[in-house]
This record gives C-alpha cells, sequence and structure tokens, in this order.
C-alpha cells in the first residue's frame, strides 16, 4: 500500500499484496485482559504455519496504564522486533493519537468506535469495530465486559486479516486449557464480531495472511518458562528465589512443573525443595548452601538481584561451590526500566564479586536454548565446581517464541568429581577438599553427610590450604587463586561454543549474543542484498573459545553489535583480543527495546560508507 | 575410676572425638567455654559427629566452630547470612543435626533480617549468639546488643537502646528461645542437649563477655556483671529418653518438665518463682522486668516443641536428597514429548 503522491488517494487492492509479512501492535491498557486475545492471535497464525513472534511491550505496573502487544508475521521466518506498524489495532483511547503514528503510510487501523478521537491520516485504512455494541447485543454479564471486548478485535482482525475461525477457536481451547465452557463463549464473541465485519467491512488494505507449511518442528513458549524446564531435565533440587521482574516466571514455571514431573514414582514425594527467600541476599546464601551440599542448586533474578548477590558469589566462586544462577536482564543502572529488556549485565556477571573473579558464562539466544543450557548448567557448575551464570533478558524470557522442539538431554546427568563412601575408601592418596589431583585445577569434594573419616573438612571464604585449613601464607593464597584460575581456563573450549552463519568469505564479521540473534540474521541478509557480505558469529558462553579470536582474525572488520551503552561485548573482546582491537568496531545502544534488523542494517552500511569513502 | 579421657560414651567415642583444633581467640573469651560445652553437650548425648554439620557468619564467634567437632563439616559464610546458608544446606540431608554459631554483631545487625526469617520457617537448628555487646575482630566497637550509656576506648558513649536478642526471637514467634551466661557451664550445656533434641529452631543468646574490649565489672556483658546479676528461672537438667526412670529423683511440684519432640525431657527445678516456659506472655514478662530491673535473667525462656518446623511443609522424599541416584533426578524421555505437544 503506497500514497498515491498525485491524486493522493490511497491505492487499494493491487499488485502489491502483502501475504504473512507484516508487524501488528495491538495497543491496550494493561490489566484489562488483553493477554488472552493477543496469544490467541498469535497462536492461531503459528497452527497456520507462519512464523510469527509476539513482543509485549507493558509498563511497570498493574493496572490503567498502556500496553503495546506487537505481532511480526514473516513468511521468511524474521521473528525479531520491527520499529514500524503496518496495522494497529486502538482499544486504548489514552494512546490513540500518538499509536498511529507508528503506523507505516498505507497501513491499516483497526479501532474501537466509542473512542471518539478522529483519525488525522489520510495514508492509512481504517476499520472502526463496534466493541460495545457486539459486546451488548452479546449479552455478556457487565463483570467480564472488559475481558470480552479483547475478542471483538480478534474476530474483526481474524475476518479482515483471513485468520481462519477454526485456527482461531484450537487456540482458544489452548488458552483456557481445561476450561472448555469459557474458550467457547469467548469464541462466541469471536464469530459475532467476524459476521459483523464480514457484513459491513469490505477489505481495502493489501495485507493478508495465508496458510503455509506446518511448523511442526516447533513450538511456542517464552525463555523462562525454557529455562525452568531445562532445571528440571538437568535434576534441579533446591532452587531458593527472590520475586523480581522479569525472572519470577521462571520460578513460577518450576513450582508448576516440577511437583508433576519431579515426585518420586513410589512414595509420591517432592525430591526437591523451592522456598521463596526474603531477598536476593538469602535467596542466593540459601543456594550455596545447597549446593555445597551437594545439591544442584538454583535461583533466578535480574540486575538488581545480581547487584545484591555479588558477596556470596564471590564466596561460592573462592571457596568452589557449584550453583546455577539465572540473570534475566532488564535495563539499568538502577531501577532502569524494570519491564524493558537489555544486554546490560555482561561485564557485572562476567566479574562478579570483589578480588579476581571470573565466571562461568552461558547466554542463551533462543527459547530453545534456555532448555538446553538450563540443563547443562548443572553438569557444567558441578564439573568445575562453580558458580555457572545464565544471561537471558527480557525479551527472550518473557515473550512467546516459536522455537526448535526441547530435545532431551543427550549425555547423562555428570555429577563431577563427587567422593561418597566407597569412592573415597578406594581414593589413593590423602583427600583434600582443594588439592589439584588430576591437573585440571579442579579438585575432588566430599558433602556433608558423608560418614567416611576422611570425608569431613571445614569450608571458608577466608584464605587456606589444601585441607581447607585456614592459612594466610602468601605462597597458599597465590597457589589457590592460580588453580581456580586454570580450571576456568581450561572450560574455554568445553563450553557451549559460538556458532557461526557464513557467507563465502565475506572481509567483514558480524558479532552478537543473545536475544538480538534474530534481528542479526535478518540484517546479514538484507545486508548482503545491498552488496555487503557479512559472516555472524553468536557469542554462547564466557570465557570465550578460541574460535572467536580465529573468526576475528579472518575479517578485516568485527563489528560487535548490542544492546547496552557502552558496548560491553566489545569491551570483553578487546581484554581477550588486545593485539587486534584495530579490527573491533563497537556498535551498541539502549532505549529499552528489542534490537531490530534495520537498526543493524543502517549501523553498520553507515560504518561501511565511510570505509569505502 | 578411669581417667576423664578415657570415658567413653554410648556410642563408643571419647570426648577428644568431639574437639576441633585449639582457638586463637584471647584467653579467658566466652566463647571459649560455649565451644566446650557443646563438646560436652555432643559427647554426652551420644550424637556423632559425622551427624552434625556447622555453620557460622563473620565476626569472633563465628571464627569459633573451627575449634569443636574437627570431625564434622563446616562452613564459615557470610557476615549476617549464616541462616540462609544452613537453610540451603539442610536440604541436602534432612537426619543431619545442624549448629550455627553467632554474635550479637552478627545476628543483631546485618543479620537481623535473616534471624527473623530463619524463626519464621523453623528450620530444625541450634542458633547460638555468642553475645558480647562489642565488635572484637574490628577492635572494639559498639555492637547492636550494647547497651545504652556502655563507654568504650576509641567510640565514646553509646547513646542507642539495645537490641534485645531474646526478645526479637520471642516476638518473632520462636518456638525455642533460651538466655544464657557463658559463666555458667552447667546451664549452657543442658540448654544446648534441649537444643538438640528440639524439631525447630533453637535460639541461645549466651552472654559471652570479650575480655579484650568490653569487660569491665559494671558493664552488662562481663562476667563480673554477669556473675553478680544472673537470675536463673530454674535449674534445669536434660534428661535423654532412654534415661526417663530418672525423674523419680525429682520432688512433685518442684519441678516443671517439657516433653521434647524427640520424648527426651526437660526438668525444670522451681527457684524463686513459678515459671512456666510454655507461656509465652510469661516469658515476654519475665525478660522485661529483667530488663528494668537491671538483672540477667537465664534459662529456658520459651519452648513449643509441637510448632511445625519448615520440612513439615515440604512434601520431601526420605532418603537424603543429595544421595539420590542420577538417573532418579531426570524425568523419562515420554514426558518431554508430552510437554513439546502441550506447547505446539
Amino acid at each position: 500500500m503506497v500514497k498515491d503522491n498525485d491524486t493522493g488517494d490511497i491505492k487499494t487492492r493491487g499488485e502489491e499484496m502483502k501475504i504473512n509479512d507484516f508487524c501488528m501492535t495491538i495497543c491496550t491498557v494493561n490489566g484489562s485482559g488483553s493477554a488472552t486475545a493477543n496469544n490467541t492471535l498469535l497462536r492461531a497464525m503459528f497452527h497456520m504455519g507462519i512464523p510469527v513472534s509476539g513482543k509485549n511491550i507493558f509498563p511497570s505496573n498493574i493496572k490503567g496504564l498502556p500496553t503495546w502487544f506487537s505481532i511480526r508475521a514473516s513468511k521468511d521466518g524474521y521473528i525479531g522486533r520491527v520499529a514500524h506498524d503496518d496495522i494497529i489495532v486502538l482499544m486504548n483511547p489514552g494512546t490513540f493519537s500518538s499509536d498511529i503514528d507508528y503506523n507505516v503510510p498505507g497501513g491499516v487501523v483497526f479501532y474501537a468506535d466509542h473512542i471518539q478521537i478522529p483519525v488525522d491520516r489520510e495514508d492509512v485504512i481504517v476499520y472502526p469495530m463496534p466493541v460495545k455494541d457486539i459486546i451488548k447485543e452479546a449479552g455478556v454479564p457487565r463483570n467480564l465486559q472488559d475481558y470480552m471486548e479483547n475478542m471483538v478485535y480478534v474476530g474483526v482482525v481474524a475476518e479482515i486479516m483471513g485468520i481462519g475461525l477454526d485456527y482461531i477457536h484450537n487456540a482458544l481451547l489452548f488458552q483456557f486449557r481445561k476450561k472448555t465452557s469459557v474458550a467457547e463463549s469467548n469464541f462466541e464473541i469471536v464469530k459475532m464480531a467476524a459476521d459483523w465485519a464480514n457484513n459491513n467491512l469490505e477489505k481495502r488494505d493489501r495485507y493478508q495472511v495465508e496458510v503455509m507449511a506446518p511448523l511442526d518442528d516447533y513450538i511456542m513458549t517464552d525463555g523462562n518458562t525454557a529455562g525452568a524446564l531445562g532445571a528440571i531435565y538437568g535434576g534441579f533440587q533446591f532452587c531458593g528465589w527472590y520475586p523480581i521482574t522479569p525472572a519470577s516466571s521462571m520460578i513460577e514455571s518450576l513450582i508448576t512443573f516440577a511437583p508433576r514431573l519431579r515426585k518420586n514414582p513410589e512414595t509420591n514425594k517432592n525430591d526437591f525443595a523451592i522456598v521463596q527467600a526474603e531477598d536476593e541476599l538469602a535467596a542466593i546464601g540459601m543456594v550455596v548452601g545447597a549446593g555445597w551440599g551437594g545439591l544442584r542448586a538454583m535461583t533466578s533474578t535480574s540486575g538488581p538481584g545480581i547487584s545484591l548477590m555479588a558477596e556470596y558469589m564471590s564466596m561460592a566462586y573462592f571457596a568452589e561451590v557449584p550453583l546455577v544462577l539465572w540473570d534475566v536482564q532488564r535495563v539499568g543502572p538502577s531501577t532502569g526500566l524494570p519491564t524493558r529488556t537489555a544486554q546490560g549485565d555482561i561485564n557485572l556477571n562476567y566479574f562478579l564479586g570483589h578480588g579476581d573473579t571470573q565466571h562461568i558464562v552461558l547466554i542463551p539466544s533462543s527459547v530453545t536454548e534456555c532448555f538446553e543450557f538450563g540443563w547443562k548448567a548443572f553438569d557444567i557448575a558441578e564439573k568445575y565446581q562453580t558458580p555457572v551464570i545464565l544471561l537471558s533478558d527480557l525479551d527472550l524470557g518473557m515473550n512467546l517464541w516459536i522455537t526448535k522442539r526441547f530435545e532431551y538431554p543427550n549425555q547423562p546427568i555428570d555429577r563431577g568429581k563427587i567422593l561418597w563412601e566407597e569412592e573415597l575408601e578406594r581414593f589413593p592418596q590423602e583427600f583434600g577438599r582443594y588439592k589439584d589431583v588430576d591437573g585440571d585445577g579442579v579438585p575432588y569434594r566430599t558433602v556433608m553427610g558423608n560418614t567416611h573419616e576422611k570425608a569431613p573438612y571445614f569450608t571458608r571464604g577466608t584464605g587456606h590450604d589444601e585441607l581447607g585449613n585456614y592459612s594466610e601464607r602468601p605462597e597458599d593464597w597465590q597457589r589457590m587463586l592460580d588453580r581456580i584460575k586454570q580450571k576456568i581456563e581450561y572450560s574455554r573450549e568445553d563450553l557451549p561454543q559460538p556458532e557461526i552463519r557464513e557467507f563465502n568469505s565475506a572481509r567483514i564479521g558480524l558479532i552478537a549474543m543473545g536475544s538480538t540473534e534474530p534481528a542479526l540474521i535478518e540484517a546479514q541478509d538484507k545486508l548482503a542484498e545491498l552488496g555487503i557480505q557479512t559472516d555472524f558469529l553468536k557469542v554462547r558462553a564466557l570465557p570465550l573459545s578460541d574460535k572467536v579470536r580465529e573468526f576475528i582474525k579472518q575479517h578485516d572488520r568485527n563489528y560487535v553489535l548490542e544492546l547496552n551503552r557502552d558496548g560491553q561485548l566489545h569491551q570483553l573482546l578487546v581484554i581477550d583480543y588486545c593485539d587486534m582491537t584495530d579490527r573491533l568496531i563497537s556498535l551498541s545502544y539502549i532505549d529499552g527495546l528489542p534490537m531490530t534488523a534495520d537498526w543493524i542494517i543502517k549501523s553498520v552500511s553507515e560504518k561501511e560508507h565511510k570505509y569505502h569513502a | 575410676m578411669p581417667d576423664k579421657k578415657d570415658v567413653t560414651n554410648a556410642i563408643g567415642l571419647t570426648r577428644a572425638d568431639y574437639r576441633g583444633k585449639r582457638s586463637t581467640l584471647c584467653p579467658g573469651c566466652g566463647h571459649n567455654t560455649i565451644s566446650a560445652q557443646i563438646i560436652m553437650a555432643l559427647f554426652e548425648m551420644g550424637i556423632p559427629p559425622e551427624k552434625v554439620v556447622k555453620f557460622s557468619g563473620i565476626g569472633c564467634s563465628s571464627k569459633s566452630p573451627t575449634y569443636f567437632l574437627g570431625q564434622s563439616f563446616g562452613f564459615n559464610g557470610l557476615h549476617g547470612r549464616m541462616p540462609s546458608l544452613a537453610l540451603g544446606a539442610a536440604f541436602a540431608d534432612t537426619t543431619m543435626k545442624i549448629i550455627g554459631v553467632s554474635g550479637d554483631g552478627d545476628t543483631a545487625s546485618i543479620g537481623l533480617g535473616q534471624f527473623k526469617h530463619l524463626i519464621r520457617r523453623n528450620l530444625p537448628m541450634v542458633y547460638i549468639v555468642e553475645n558480647n555487646g562489642v565488635y572484637g575482630l574490628t577492635k572494639g566497637q559498639f555492637s547492636a546488643t550494647a547497651e545504652r550509656g556502655l563507654e568504650l576506648k576509641h567510640q565514646g558513649v553509646n547513646p542507642f537502646i539495645p537490641i534485645d536478642i531474646a526478645k526479637e526471637a520471642l516476638i518473632g514467634n520462636a518456638s525455642f528461645v533460651a538466655r544464657s551466661f557463658a559463666g555458667d557451664s552447667k546451664q549452657v550445656r543442658e540448654l544446648l542437649k534441649a537444643a538438640f533434641s528440639h524439631r525447630g529452631t533453637a535460639v541461645l543468646d549466651i552472654i559471652s563477655p570479650c575480655v579484650s574490649f568490653n569487660n569491665r565489672e559494671d558493664t552488662l556483658h562481663s562476667y563480673q556483671w554477669g556473675r553478680q546479676h544472673q537470675a536463673p528461672l530454674h535449674d534445669i537438667s536434660y534428661v535423654p529418653r532412654r534415661k526417663a526412670i530418672m525423674l523419680e529423683e525429682f520432688k512433685e511440684g518442684e519441678t516443671k518438665e517439657v516433653t521434647m519432640h524427640d520424648g527426651s525431657m526437660v526438668i525444670l527445678k522451681k527457684l524463686d518463682q513459678d515459671f512456666d516456659p510454655t507461656d509465652k506472655w510469661q516469658a515476654l514478662k519475665v525478660l522485661e522486668d529483667a530488663e528494668r530491673n537491671n538483672y540477667l535473667i537465664t534459662g529456658l525462656v520459651y519452648v513449643n516443641p509441637e510448632q511445625p518446623s519448615l520440612y513439615d511443609y515440604l512434601d520431601l522424599v526420605q532418603e537424603p536428597l543429595n544421595r539420590i541416584k542420577s538417573g532418579a533426578l531426570r524425568p523419562a524421555p515420554e514426558t518431554l514429548e508430552k510437554i513439546n505437544q502441550a506447547m505446539y
């Protein structure tokens, strides 16, 4: 759809139909129950085989403030955020006028017709929706009217866009699970609205949804749910936690799924414990205690919680206690933007704690990886006897994504070098908790409850020797800290390795991490169309694999793209590859929203034009 | 009569089997007396050292777990955050006896939150506060339990009202609250035994003088003041379950008995007043009276042996969680297939 500059008319229908390729934003008030309606539209399109993503841009508030839900549909499989809207659904009078500004020329506006604000743009196609009338006609009880209003736009949008009502029906059944009657009463409104649209609206826009090949290998869920399931399949046994946006829903998923999946089949009792702590100081304290006691222990938090956990993380690093810590990042510094996304905690986490500390950090970039890294993290933590931090973010953790089906762990649980009574009896030498027996920097450990006379030792955050005895001897301190560094160094090639998406002999590299991957893939393809060929390397763990060094060496210019002000990943690359800093270029920004391909394309092209000029 | 060091307990261990490393605290420190009584209590109870796990925070008191039970696992944690550490570890093996040693600096300042939340959850553990009203390891600053008007060398005069740890515990609905004095070894020992038999958080606020920084005879946490002002609520004796017959030794009407969760008994011989440690009102009143009238009330202040513990709220398997075989921790492949289907 384009505006004709000569006549000022909007061209309706024509050769330029856009099939399965648009961004639709639904503008509502939070607390109005629109999530069900939005997810219904999203899931219906997913079931039609269309690659989609749904991003909820919401306020730090319970009820009454504006909230937006953007659905990206892309026949090409691009599911990153786009900054403009092709279609908007206006249900919130408060933001009506400003929301319209995001609409592209030739875009579509659906609006609730009781909102008495004129649409002051002539270059968009407008469809009114008699929301109140339909609700009234349906005789919806007063207390449900606000919720049901959302089903009106589901029906009208479905009818105009071509989303089959069968798909909507199935999606509603999914949403309401066992409450079939609730699903049906919602569907009644959808049908009435679709009927009304069919009888009263003429399709004049160019956006259309059509069925594609089914996405059979995919599921739709969020990263926090996936992380919780990963923990359950990784054999988690203890979780101490404290609520914080955007991390709480991970533990809530754990509370939902663990009792179903992790009861002893004979006794029907739990083989795990989840305790809500009084704060993050206590949450991490509990997790350190449990990890030390020989349990697979985890917690989940966000930036402010990480700050509070720093001291115990420093201790866990030095006392060599395995644990798993998720940071579902939000925008900092300070309280920041609690409901917006960022990649600003990478440096905080990598070096979390006072003194010389360096943690293993895993960075999932998809919901499937949240599951995979979720279980792997426990094996890594116990293998290296150290905390493992998982770096997710609000976009990945809380938004719905289509993602590859979860794959069952392909290796058995690895508890690392733990000695119980029998192993200790056979142990060839005197047991010392911090002795480097194998020369790999990883000592053997025993845990409380082990009744062997050689087993007990005293754990402390103060200086200690190989037997765990208090020591202030300079050589003990140096040896201990060097050994710990060595074991972390040894993990480099053992952690999830970087993934590279290559073009033929590209001279330009793109380096990124985490949830920006969809935007990077789209940008990489589109940059190639513009004549800028790039290879894309996705960092998946810290400390960095040598493959990253190789990649940087092979490219004249490596753009490091990330969602923070200071280019933190770039800083880490500079530390490790100080001999190649001239090949590393930082491109970063932070505004609270997920990265767009357009920003990458624009930023990289500008830099490239300068080089060629 | 055999030499004391050769005497064995019910499980054939000598007192030496309960000892730890040599103390590095100041000679005469109240904490050393308490460590000695921990050794005696566990020895006399016949609890195997490998069934005990030790925790502490930061400070002089928190160093002391190295000085007893060398054959037990232990973890010296962070300042004021021993409760969370102990709580997490407790789930590794709920059959273990947990002892936590803290101080007034550790518990009554940064640790006040974790202390009260530990009590609220009623984790079965013995929580000892070695209370001397002063920061020892940092050399003589006021702690939050220092009395108003206390004068210290480099600090001047303390203007603030102290925090009363026993009262905090009671108000927080602790299921076991005791106050004692390091100068009264026998009482400390008997209270410890009762505490180890309690299924819940047992708080022992023990006045434990700091001989280096706060032991002037007129100050509240000194040996001399304690000796002169101690007013025991009762004469306490612990009777293990298998020796219940000893009861006959006590005359009816002169004692009060409390049956602990494990069937052992605490016999409280009446002294000046009729005191019922299962009555929370009375418990609060004696603490308040002691503060107003400037004396050191000691003994078992409050106990409720039947208050549900943290373990009662979580429907756990009996086997220690840290001994569950790896294979049993991962749900079967078909369950993941169902999850995938449910997320389509």
